[in-house]
């Protein structure tokens, strides 16, 4: 995984609440079985006036001038600003595989669904939680300002807005420590190979009509 | 001891280690696998030179790519066919516990299989690579779905990195109406509480009302706690229980089911355990559901009409309405009973048991499928719900309807096969998401219950199914 430290990145705001995995990321590009390339089909269905089908050539396909991000001012965003429940539904991992290929490396919102927010540090992709309030006004100071920009750092776990201000935001220590190192849960968890040995031959002594 | 809950029980039996911020490594019994969100763990896992821990925990099916007919043409759509040979070529290579593969008598949704098959056990901790995994909590079980770094994880270590979530119970106390379903139920919460109201929190499903349902009507309330965006919905075990489980194929037998029966009746809440929320819902006043726009929780009763934007006072979810009635191409305050329908949808991991099937075809019973409705799909869960479903005639009733009767699979629950809607097509679904192109590009789903769909399908309406007689 790629170690998340610093961004200072141009902002794009998706003002709208309940953006669900489908939407993020069209059931018809699930069929690939690679990790990689759904970014030119994140947000597909809103983002082409034509119904995308796996295997085209995106650059062909006609843009929807209405969808936010595809205004001029948005291109290189890197930070998402979006409303509550972001990344509700299905729990596809395509999700933050298109938003990150995309080129996000932040979500800014209220809220997010439970197993988008998980999937999301997985990937290098923070999902930062910010008060209700604290988010309007970064989507009215964002669609206000041409070239918005937001710091972003991890290690200090802040959000630095253009005018100064400094916001903070909670992290869990351990998903911090493994974005900002890039760390493989894998290869942590590993570390306690010998405990899931015990635990698992313990549980099957108690309980072998689990292990038939 | 003091009193706790059934999530604390499921939680505490299964911590193996915990690190000082609270996350822990919980060990996982029952490990469900499909085509969709398994292929690039099996890859990651092999790129690393890493072996799956415990096979035993696999159970596998391909469900989400596989047409719902012309089974003898095999798989057409070449990307789809690709998935589901990958998952064959893994399971081959890795093995399993189970594996039920395309056009298997025993394949079916991963969500139906499990349970019918005795695979899925009060007190287990199950996962799999689809959100609708909560379904399995019906049984005592800590169940949710996970993303493919977790599929990954989970084959390679046994062990999902977790924090322990909040608790909410859900009361629903008293009797349901004639015509109120288990479907009705939690359309019903839903609405109330919002598609984020379970958000961080493990629910619990408690009361008369849940208490007095089937394992399939509390199968269909589980599976659906993630549209109210609780990863793990959960009942606690009781006699429904333990008699639905027993002579199942994977079920324990002899002294070990003596055994494990002990155990699984102290999987429920203590009397006295306290829950960080508690909801309360009158059965009584439940009445049929429909949804209205693209969100679960855009709800209302099938006697109301469609709710106006302009009585919504927050901006941000006035918009939402706004952006819904557009998309669904309705107008505020038209009653649900004048929506006409284009097709209809009775399957899905929420409602393709075989008491769906019979729910819905008393409906269609010595009735047709009305003019307007271009086709009325109706998918069975698997090949074992199919075959009952046929020993009672029900697929009789069906085709008599001018229904299509179907091999099993999720098919256009989110249409990743050639199952799906028109663009502008709306469509009375069995399913569990009503989302913007869920079940096809520009596709209009209004989310029932079987025999509301089924109402639906040969009045070509939404209609109040009690009204039918």
């Amino acid at each position: 995984m790629k170690p998340f430290t610093v961004l200072d990145g141009l902002v794009a705001p998706l003002d709208r609440a309940n953006v669900d995995t489908d939407a993020i990321i069209p059931k018809q590009f699930l069929k690939s079985i690679k990790r990689s390339g759904f970014g030119p089909n994140a947000f597909d269905e809103w983002r082409y006036l034509d119904v995308g089908q796996p295997g085209q050539d995106n650059s062909k396909r006609p843009l929807n001038p209405d969808f936010v991000l595809n205004q001029p001012r948005y291109q290189g965003a890197q930070i998402l600003l979006t409303r509550d429940n972001f990344g509700c539904g299905s729990s596809r991992e395509h999700a933050p595989w298109a938003l990150e290929d995309y080129g996000f490396r932040v979500l800014i919102g209220p809220s997010f669904a439970d197993i988008f927010f998980n999937n999301s540090f997985k990937n290098g992709l923070l999902p930062i939680k910010l008060g209700a309030d604290e988010v309007d006004e970064l989507f009215r100071q964002c669609i206000a300002t041409e070239g918005y920009s937001l710091k972003v750092d991890l290690a200090a776990q802040t959000v630095t807005r253009p005018d100064g201000r400094v916001i903070a935001f909670d992290v869990d220590p351990f998903r911090k420590e493994c974005l900002l190192n890039g760390w493989d849960d894998i290869g942590l968890t590993l570390r306690h190979a010998d405990k899931i040995r015990a635990f698992e031959a313990q549980r099957r002594a108690a309980h072998p009509y689990y292990f038939a | 001891m003091e009193a706790q809950t059934l999530y604390e029980k499921l939680w505490s039996s299964h911590v193996v280690h915990q690190e000082a911020d609270g996350t822990a490594l919980i060990y996982i019994d029952r490990h469900l696998v499909h085509e969709v969100t398994s292929p690039q763990a099996f890859e990651g896992l092999k790129l690393a030179g890493r072996k799956p821990w415990r096979v035993s925990s696999i159970v596998a099916t391909a469900d989400h790519n596989t047409p719902t007919d012309h089974w003898d043409q095999g798989i057409q759509d070449p990307v789809s066919r690709q998935q589901v040979e990958t998952l064959d070529a893994n399971i081959r290579e890795v093995g399993a516990l189970a594996y039920f593969p395309f056009k298997d008598e025993r394949q079916g949704i991963v969500h139906v299989i499990g349970p019918e098959n005795g695979a899925t056990l009060p007190g287990m901790t199950v996962v799999c690579g689809d959100s609708h995994t909560s379904t399995h909590g019906a049984f005592g079980c800590l169940a949710h779905g996970i993303g493919t770094s977790e599929v990954e994880h989970v084959l390679a270590t046994q062990c999902l990195l977790q924090k322990k979530s909040k608790t909410l119970l859900i009361k629903v106390e008293g009797q349901l109406g004639r015509g109120v379903t288990a479907k009705d139920i939690v359309l019903a919460i839903i609405g109330r509480i919002g598609t984020a109201g379970g958000t961080g929190y493990a629910m619990e499903f408690g009361g008369s009302a849940i208490r007095a349902l089937s394992m399939e009507g509390r199968m269909t309330i589980c599976n659906m706690a993630i549209e109210a965006g609780a990863r793990a919905g959960m009942v606690g075990v009781d006699e429904t229980t333990v008699a639905y489980l027993k002579d199942k194929p994977f079920a324990p037998t002899g002294e070990s089911w003596d055994k494990a029966v002990t155990y699984w009746r102290t999987l429920k809440s203590d009397e006295g355990a306290t829950f960080d929320k508690v909801v309360e819902l009158d059965a009584a006043t439940i009445q049929p559901q429909v949804t209205w726009g693209t969100s679960p929780e855009m709800v209302v009763t099938v006697n109301d009409r469609v709710p106006d934007p302009a009585g919504e006072a927050d901006p941000v979810r006035r918009e939402g309405m706004e952006r819904a009635l557009k998309y669904m191409g309705l107008e505020a305050n038209t009653p649900m009973s004048e929506i006409r329908v284009d097709q209809v949808f009775i399957g899905s991991c929420t409602n393709s048991r075989i008491e769906d099937l019979r729910e819905a075809a008393a409906v269609a019973k010595g009735r047709s499928k009305a003019d307007n409705v271009r086709r009325v799909l109706v998918v069975p869960g698997s090949g074992l719900v199919k075959r009952q479903a046929e020993a009672e005639g029900l697929h009789e009733v069906f085709l008599a309807a001018g229904f299509e009767w179907r091999e099993p699979g999720c098919s256009m629950c989110l249409a990743m096969n050639a199952d799906r809607l028109e663009p502008g097509e709306r469509c009375a679904s069995t399913s569990n998401r009503n989302f913007e192109g869920r079940q096809g590009a520009g596709g209009r789903t209004h989310l029932v219950s079987p025999a509301m769909a089924a109402a639906a399908a040969v009045t070509g309406h939404f209609v109040d199914v009690r009204t039918l007689g």
